[in-house]
């Protein structure tokens, strides 16, 4: 197979990889696109094993090649299938650690032996540019494994997902990335393993350093932002090994990802460098700080039923909480129940409603509930102050009417307007404050009613009222 | 003439790869953000190609055990990302009804 064929091969792979993305526009036409991803794949995998049988005949190698697939492919095949919904963020994060750490791996051949790649003659020495390309591709790969791992453990719960802060801490990055550098400049002159070695070590210990301080719910970000790493690491590594199909997935994913993060950080109204900072709301799950105990109604599940039971139109506002207590299901029984007597029951959806972008449409969809119910925030909006009823469901900072203050600490984020609605019920586990650790003005209004408890065990309590 | 560096080849294809990804991936409704993740996840693992050649186009145990190592885990993005993706976008499928409404 020349490499005519097979590079024209790898443009047909692209093209695929592009149907995936551009089905993903409405839900009816992404099943479609994911299976044109899986063909490209195949293509791209096909192709590379019949370009390794040319150059080196049907031997040993393809039979490693052969093993690794089906031990891999068992592994992600069996996770795929047992992963709870719930546990998504987690996943996609420790994916992205494996294409980091993938990319070292192959850099690290690439290094030892780059006539495998085609990249040089037998036993001649790399190019200048092949170096540099490795170097990045390296370090991009090396931090997309260990910022992972961090993420993946803050949001499994394995490490606590506070922020780490210390004194002098963005100091001590800067001068690990300067070392960093420094070596990477030393492997692009010499080509020596020494200084390889040493700046794949310090890119692992900034992947983990830049991660530990961001908090629980910046994981949005942090998870785009490793998203799109990947897909750099993929791209550098594809420039090393003169590779378009690496560059072109590579690419592709990379600004998907970049973008994600650039959606999820406005809708937090917080720049990506702050983000990226750190520390941010670590007073947050304190009790409000407020001296004076502000008046609040307080009701219980029936009471909430009674009043949904007997408007017109209900919109729903899920957040974490929902998910923490598992109760989507609960949630989708009580839409039916209310739906059977009448009240259009409709979703509001905020972006950052979730660990990662999206999560909350995906868990609504798990318990089943119609994709045509559910609205993003622009789209709802407007309809809040036509509304009967809002129900609040473990959320709090997404409907903080203080985004609207000038001064407070969430000032300018977007918001669900459910304080223009007739009547707000919220259900919280207490009066707690949110991740950005302030009061919400929303809990003490005259028309909202607060439901104390777990939002699964509120939500059962509500149907079994309806009945 | 003088021959173009690879390089500059290289480099051309990822601009415009990046050029097509961004408007792309803009067009991709918010409600599907978490699939998206999980099939740039697979595509990503693309990386897979590169790992292939590692682990089969070497000569040395050292480039064949780390090829190896490569292979495996981007086949785990490979198969557990597209799968989990398919998986997602089946329950999007379920619920879907001939309703008069679809504003995305």
């Amino acid at each position: 197979m020349s490499m005519n064929v097979v590079t024209l091969l790898y443009l047909v792979a692209s093209i695929c990889f592009i149907q995936a993305l551009k089905g993903l526009s409405h839900p009816t036409g992404a099943r479609r696109g994911n299976v044109f991803g899986m063909v490209g794949m195949a293509i791209a995998a096909v192709t590379t094993v019949a370009l390794i049988a040319n150059l080196r005949g049907a031997g040993g190698g393809l039979a490693l090649i052969g093993g690794g697939v089906i031990v891999g492919g068992g592994i992600g095949t069996f996770i795929a299938r047992r992963v709870q919904m719930t546990k998504m963020p987690e996943l996609v994060a420790a994916m992205h650690s494996l294409v980091g750490l993938a990319a070292v791996f192959i850099a690290i051949v690439a290094v030892a032996e780059p006539w495998a790649f085609g990249i040089t003659e037998q036993g001649a020495a790399l190019p200048r540019g092949n170096r540099l390309e490795l170097f990045i591709g390296t370090f991009v790969g090396a931090i997309t494994f260990s910022g992972s791992v961090i993420a993946f453990g803050k949001l499994s719960g394995k490490f606590r997902s506070a922020p780490i802060v210390f004194r002098g801490q963005h100091w001590l990055n800067l001068v690990l990335a300067l070392a960093m550098f420094a070596f990477g400049i030393w492997f692009f002159v010499t080509q020596e393993w020494t200084p390889f070695i040493l700046m794949a070590a310090l890119a692992f210990i900034i992947g983990a350093l830049i991660i530990i301080p961001i908090g629980g719910a910046d994981m949005p970000v942090v998870i785009s932002m490793l998203n799109s790493y990947s897909g750099w690491a993929a791209a550098g590594i594809g420039f090393s090994l003169n590779n378009s199909m690496l560059i072109v997935a590579g690419s592709l994913v990379g600004s998907s990802g970049a973008i994600l993060s650039y959606i999820m950080c406005k809708a937090m109204n917080r720049s990506f460098i702050n983000v990226l900072l750190g520390g941010f709301g670590q007073e947050g799950g304190m009790v409000a700080a407020g001296t004076e105990q502000k008046p609040y109604r307080s009701g219980s599940s029936d009471d909430a039923a009674f009043l949904m039971a007997n408007a017109e139109s209900v919109i729903i506002v899920p957040g974490y909480g929902l998910a923490v207590s598992r109760a989507q299901h609960a949630l989708k029984e009580l839409t039916e129940k209310l739906g059977a007597k009448g009240v259009n029951v409709r979703y509001a959806i905020h972006p950052v409603a979730g660990r990662m972008p999206g999560h909350m449409n995906v868990l609504l969809a798990e318990a089943e509930i119609p994709y045509d119910q559910v609205f993003e925030m622009e789209d709802i909006n407007n309809d809040f102050q036509s509304t009967d009823v809002v129900l609040v469901v473990g959320a709090n900072d997404v409907v903080n009417p203080a985004a609207k203050t000038p001064g407070s600490a969430i000032f300018g984020m977007p918001i669900l307007e459910a304080h223009k609605a007739r009547t707000v019920i919220v259900n919280k586990r207490s009066m707690a404050t949110g991740y950005a650790g302030l009061d919400n003005e929303l809990f003490y209004l005259e028309k909202t009613m607060m439901v104390f408890g777990d939002a699964k065990k509120a939500l059962e309590d509500m149907v079994k009222a309806l009945e | 003439m003088e021959q173009i560096n690879p390089t500059v080849i290289n480099l051309v294809i990822f601009v415009l790869a990046i050029y097509v990804g961004y408007h792309v991936v803009w067009t991709v409704t918010p409600a599907l953000h978490t699939p998206l993740m999980s099939v740039t996840n697979a595509i990503s693992a693309i990386i897979i190609v590169g790992a292939m050649l590692a682990a089969g186009a070497t000569d040395s145990t050292l480039g064949k055990g780390i090829g190896l190592l490569a292979v495996t885990l981007a086949a785990v993005n490979v198969f557990g990302g597209f799968l989990v993706t398919q998986r997602m976008l089946e329950m999007f499928k379920k619920k879907e009804r001939p309703a008069a409404e679809k504003k995305q």
